[in-house]
C-alpha cells in the first residue's frame, strides 16, 4: 500500500495523475480507459481489442463486476478467505478436517489415559 | 503526411480551435503528435512505422505487457496534454489510419458524433475514485497460533484454532458487508456532484499495486467548477467511513465518457 496514494483529510493530500506526469497515473487505470474506452471508431486495421489474448487473460483486471461482486462477495481475491467466499469455503474444508484430527486425537487421548490408568492399577 | 509504409495513429479529436503543442510530448514510438484539421475539428494524430504498427505487428505486440504499457502511457500522454488545453475526445487505443486522407475522411463523417461528444465533457472533467477495504483488526489473533495455557483436556489446540477460526470469520463477514455498503453508499453521494459517472470492474491487487482489496472503482464526470467541491467531498467521505480507503486520480482525460452510443467498432 502506498500511502501517498491515500486521501487525506486535507484536499491538498488529494493526487492528481496530472501533476507529476503520465508516469504517475497507474497502469491498471490508464489500460482500463485507453482499452476498454475512449471512443471507438473504425480506422483502416481492425483489431478488435476483446479478441487480443492477453486482455482476456491477464488484464482482466476486470475479474468481477461490482454487481457480480455484492451478489457472490467479491471473489476476486484469490488467496485471502477475509475476501473470497471459494477461499472461505476452503478453508472451512480444511477447518473440518482438522475437526476430525481432534476428534481423533481426542479418542487417542482418552485410550492413552485408560492405559496409563491400567498400567497404573497393574503396577 | 504518414511516411511510406507507415500508419496514422489517431489519438483523439479536439475542436478546431485546439492550442498548438507546446510542451514537448513524445508520442508513440517517440514521434511528436501533430494536428490534421477539416470539419471543424482537429484531429491529434502521430506517424508511426508498418514494423511495428502494422496489423500482424500490432497483434503480435499487444501481447506483450511491457510494449502495451509503453503503447498506453504514450497515448495517455499525449491526450493528457491535449486535455490541459482543451476538451478532447480519446480515441480507444490503436486506432489506426493508412493516410492522413483517412483522418480526413472520419472526421467529416462522424463529424455530429465529435461534436456530441464534445459537447458533453466541454468543461467537464473525469475523476477516479477507488475504494480500499480496510481489513479490521484481527480479533482472535493468526489462525493456528499456539497459545500457552490454553490447552486442557477438553479443550485441545484444535478445538481452539477453530474457537478462534469461527471469530474470525464472523468479524471479517461484518467488515466485509460494511466495506462494500460504505462503497456504495460513497458512489451514490458522490454521484450527487457529477454529471455522469460509470462504474468499473475492482481491479486485482497485483495490478492495481495495493495488497487491501478494492469494493469500488468508478469515474465521475464533474463539471470543473465543481471539481473543488467534488475533491473535498472525497476526503470527507474517507473521514466518515472507517472500513474504506479512497484514493483519487485526475483530472483524466473523459475517456469514460465519450464511448455513449457508439455503434461503429467492436465493443
Amino acid at each position: 500500500m502506498t500511502s501517498g496514494n491515500m486521501v487525506g483529510p486535507a484536499p491538498g493530500a488529494v493526487r492528481r495523475s496530472s501533476a507529476g506526469g503520465p508516469q504517475t497515473a497507474n497502469l491498471a487505470d490508464i489500460l482500463e480507459r485507453v482499452l476498454d474506452k475512449g471512443l471507438v471508431i473504425a480506422g483502416d486495421i481492425r483489431v478488435n481489442l476483446l479478441d487480443i489474448e492477453l486482455l482476456t487473460i491477464k488484464l482482466r483486471l476486470v475479474i468481477a463486476s461490482l454487481d457480480t461482486a455484492k451478489q457472490v462477495g467479491i471473489n476476486w481475491w484469490e488467496s485471502d478467505p477475509w475476501l473470497n467466499a471459494q477461499a472461505a469455503d476452503r478453508a472451512a474444508e480444511r477447518s473440518g478436517d482438522r475437526e476430525e484430527l481432534e476428534e481423533e486425537n481426542r479418542q487417542l487421548r482418552s485410550r492413552v489415559r485408560a492405559l496409563e490408568a491400567r498400567s497404573h492399577d497393574g503396577g | 503526411m504518414a511516411a511510406e509504409g507507415g500508419w496514422v495513429w489517431m489519438y483523439g479529436v479536439a475542436g478546431g480551435d485546439l492550442k498548438p503543442f507546446a510542451d514537448g510530448v513524445a508520442g508513440i514510438g517517440g514521434t511528436p503528435p501533430r494536428t490534421i484539421t477539416a470539419a471543424g475539428l482537429t484531429a491529434i494524430v502521430g506517424d508511426v512505422g508498418n514494423r511495428e504498427y502494422g496489423e500482424a505487428a500490432l497483434r503480435r505486440n499487444l501481447e506483450d505487457l511491457d510494449w502495451l504499457a509503453r503503447t498506453a502511457r504514450a497515448h495517455h500522454a499525449v491526450l493528457e496534454s491535449v486535455a490541459r488545453r482543451g476538451s478532447v475526445v480519446p480515441m480507444r487505443l490503436a486506432t489506426l489510419f493508412a493516410s492522413d486522407a483517412g483522418v480526413t475522411g472520419t472526421l467529416a463523417e462522424r463529424a455530429g458524433d465529435f461534436r456530441g461528444a464534445l459537447s458533453l465533457i466541454s468543461a467537464r472533467s473525469e475523476w477516479g475514485v477507488k475504494a480500499y477495504a480496510v481489513k479490521p483488526a484481527d480479533p482472535a489473533g493468526e489462525p493456528g497460533r499456539p497459545e500457552a495455557g490454553r490447552e486442557g483436556p477438553a479443550t485441545g489446540p484444535g478445538a481452539a484454532y477453530l474457537q478462534r477460526r469461527r471469530a474470525q470469520l464472523t468479524a471479517s463477514n461484518d467488515a466485509r458487508a460494511e466495506a462494500l455498503a460504505s462503497a456504495q453508499a460513497v458512489h451514490a453521494e458522490l454521484g450527487r456532484f457529477a454529471v455522469s459517472s460509470r462504474l468499473y470492474p475492482p481491479q486485482a491487487p497485483d495490478l492495481a499495486g495495493q495488497q487491501t482489496p478494492m469494493v469500488l472503482n468508478a469515474a465521475y464526470l464533474v463539471s470543473d467548477e465543481r471539481a473543488r467541491e467534488f475533491t473535498a467531498a472525497v476526503a470527507d467521505l474517507t473521514a466518515r467511513h472507517r472500513f474504506l480507503q479512497l484514493t483519487l486520480t485526475g483530472p483524466w482525460p473523459a475517456y469514460s465518457f465519450v464511448g455513449e452510443g457508439d455503434r461503429s467498432g467492436p465493443r
